[in-house]
């Protein structure tokens, strides 16, 4: 008898959190990309992807939930159920449109190559031949590494801190990422002896069209909702408070 | 199903036009962890396990620290602090040793074998304890010198009884390798990664992943059976044996 009871409340449980998670709308985030998203000490997420969600989903009126995911498994865990939006500076590129579903951009960034200030580097497919440069894999930036810089030497890293790790540490020559998250590095007191090399370029065929929310291929009333509560963030006036708070330049265009 | 084939060719170090094995990316770099590590680890367990029941305590109790710190700390830890941690220090960048240990593979090599030899130490050091007394004491009989001793029965005897423990031990290995992807290379887990963030596609990278180490670990599984068969037959029943010579 007390086993069935048990068994009862269980299923109770398991039913009142599954309806429960039917009304919160869950966020996949990475979480090891600043200042877009990170964990602070304290294992809360903080920056400007998670401001810009929090004001998203007040504008949408919707209960919100973070679900931190592993970069390169972000996209299969929105398709998994695991999540309902990437909302994780993702890249608006046309490979990914094949399965995913985007807003409209809500910012633009460029890459750029990070080296030490004393390492002089031609920013040429000829001048980085040989070298070893690090960036995040699964992202844009790897897939335009490997194919328009075919002489260097790719390794591949789960987060940016770990390739930054490595680039302090001497074992890469360089590293290529976002403007946005590199520029806030240089920042710090690890990057002192770091800067950046070339200009900042965008190539529309691998780094499409700026950042974007993404969401299963199916949810299309969804995106409708983000697409207008991103309108209402940018006439209210909270995006570019937003913005601000985290960036002095314009990243909307 | 091309997309299976080169994914399955992926995993050989090559793609569908250019053949298997352009690198050593996957299948390789998996063995490559695997036999290094294992044949260094078995060259030096035998002197650290004769160390590691030395009567002092001077040589055994640096031993006994070092496998039990390597055997009580999970083996992606010590290639974290070796990878990641080693690097932190000054004097580690401008010592020569730096040539070595920024090269991931490098790493990931020291840290395998770190890890197989200390538990391949007590292996051998628990069944160099547990050899019979009488076979010592026939050794001691024959005036034979303690380094005799050691090297034509004690040795002998121990390799032979720690056969099955050491087949695990070669298992845990090859299953240990799969956390080298996580220091930049590409091993058959880190060729599955690949494809699983650029399918989207779970399954079919981690299946095949799957099937490759299970094919692995019985190949292993057979050799090991073939050399206990070979040099543990002195511990078979004797009916067995005897029914074996019987005319049938």
């Amino acid at each position: 008898m007390t086993l069935k009871k048990i068994g009862m409340t269980l299923l109770l449980i398991c039913a009142m959190a599954a309806a429960q998670a039917q009304q919160t709308l869950k966020i996949g985030i990475e979480g090891e990309y600043p200042p877009f998203n990170r964990v602070d000490q304290n294992g809360s997420l903080i920056g400007f992807d998670v401001d810009i969600s929090r004001a998203l989903c007040a504008e949408m009126k919707v209960q919100c939930k973070f679900v931190i995911q592993a970069w390169n498994g972000i996209i299969p865990a929105l398709l998994a159920n695991k999540s309902d939006l990437i909302i994780s500076s993702m890249a608006i590129t046309d490979k990914r449109r094949e399965t995913l579903a985007f807003s409209n951009p809500y910012y633009y960034e460029k890459a750029i190559f990070v080296a030490a200030k004393k390492n002089s580097l031609q920013i040429t497919p000829q001048g980085l031949k040989g070298k070893v440069i690090g960036v995040q894999g699964a992202t844009v930036f790897e897939k335009m590494l490997k194919e328009k810089f075919p002489g260097v030497t790719v390794r591949v890293y789960t987060a940016v801190s770990d390739h930054n790790l490595d680039l302090v540490s001497g074992r890469i020559d360089a590293v290529l990422g976002s403007n946005l998250v590199m520029n806030s590095w240089l920042l710090s007191e690890e990057a002192k002896n770091f800067e950046i090399k070339g200009d900042p370029f965008v190539d529309v065929k691998y780094m499409g069209n700026g950042a974007g929310i993404a969401a299963r291929k199916t949810d299309t009333e969804l995106i409708k909702k983000v697409n207008a509560a991103l309108d209402a963030l940018h006439k209210n006036g909270q995006f570019d408070l937003i913005s601000k708070k985290y960036f002095k330049d314009d990243i909307t265009h | 199903m091309d997309e299976l084939l080169s994914e399955l060719a992926a995993f050989f170090g090559g793609s569908v036009d250019s053949g298997p094995f352009g690198t050593n990316d996957g299948l390789v770099l998996t063995l490559l962890l695997l036999v290094i590590p294992m044949l260094l680890g078995l060259a030096l367990s035998i002197p650290l396990a004769f160390a590691r029941n030395s009567a002092s305590a001077w040589i055994a109790k640096p031993v006994w620290m070092y496998t039990y710190l390597f055997r009580g700390t999970p083996m992606l830890v010590q290639l974290f602090l070796i990878y990641y941690g080693l690097a932190q220090f000054d004097v580690v960048r401008d010592s020569s040793l730096w040539d070595y240990l920024r090269d991931p593979y490098c790493c990931a090599l020291l840290a395998l074998t770190l890890n197989t030899t200390a538990y391949t130490t007590e292996i051998l050091a628990g069944q160099l304890r547990r050899i019979d007394w009488r076979e010592i004491e026939a050794a001691q009989s024959l005036g034979m010198s303690r380094w005799t001793m050691s090297r034509r029965i004690m040795l002998p005897s121990a390799l032979r009884r720690a056969l099955p423990a050491y087949s695990n031990e070669v298992i845990m290995l090859l299953h240990g390798t799969s956390i080298v992807s996580l220091v930049t290379l590409t091993d058959i887990t880190g060729v599955a990664r690949h494809i699983y963030s650029d399918t989207y596609n779970p399954f079919q990278p981690f299946i095949i992943a799957g099937v490759i180490y299970l094919l692995l670990t019985w190949l292993i599984t057979r050799v090991f059976m073939k050399m206990e068969r070979r040099w543990l037959a002195f511990l078979k029943p004797m009916t067995q044996s005897k029914r074996e010579q019987k005319p049938s």
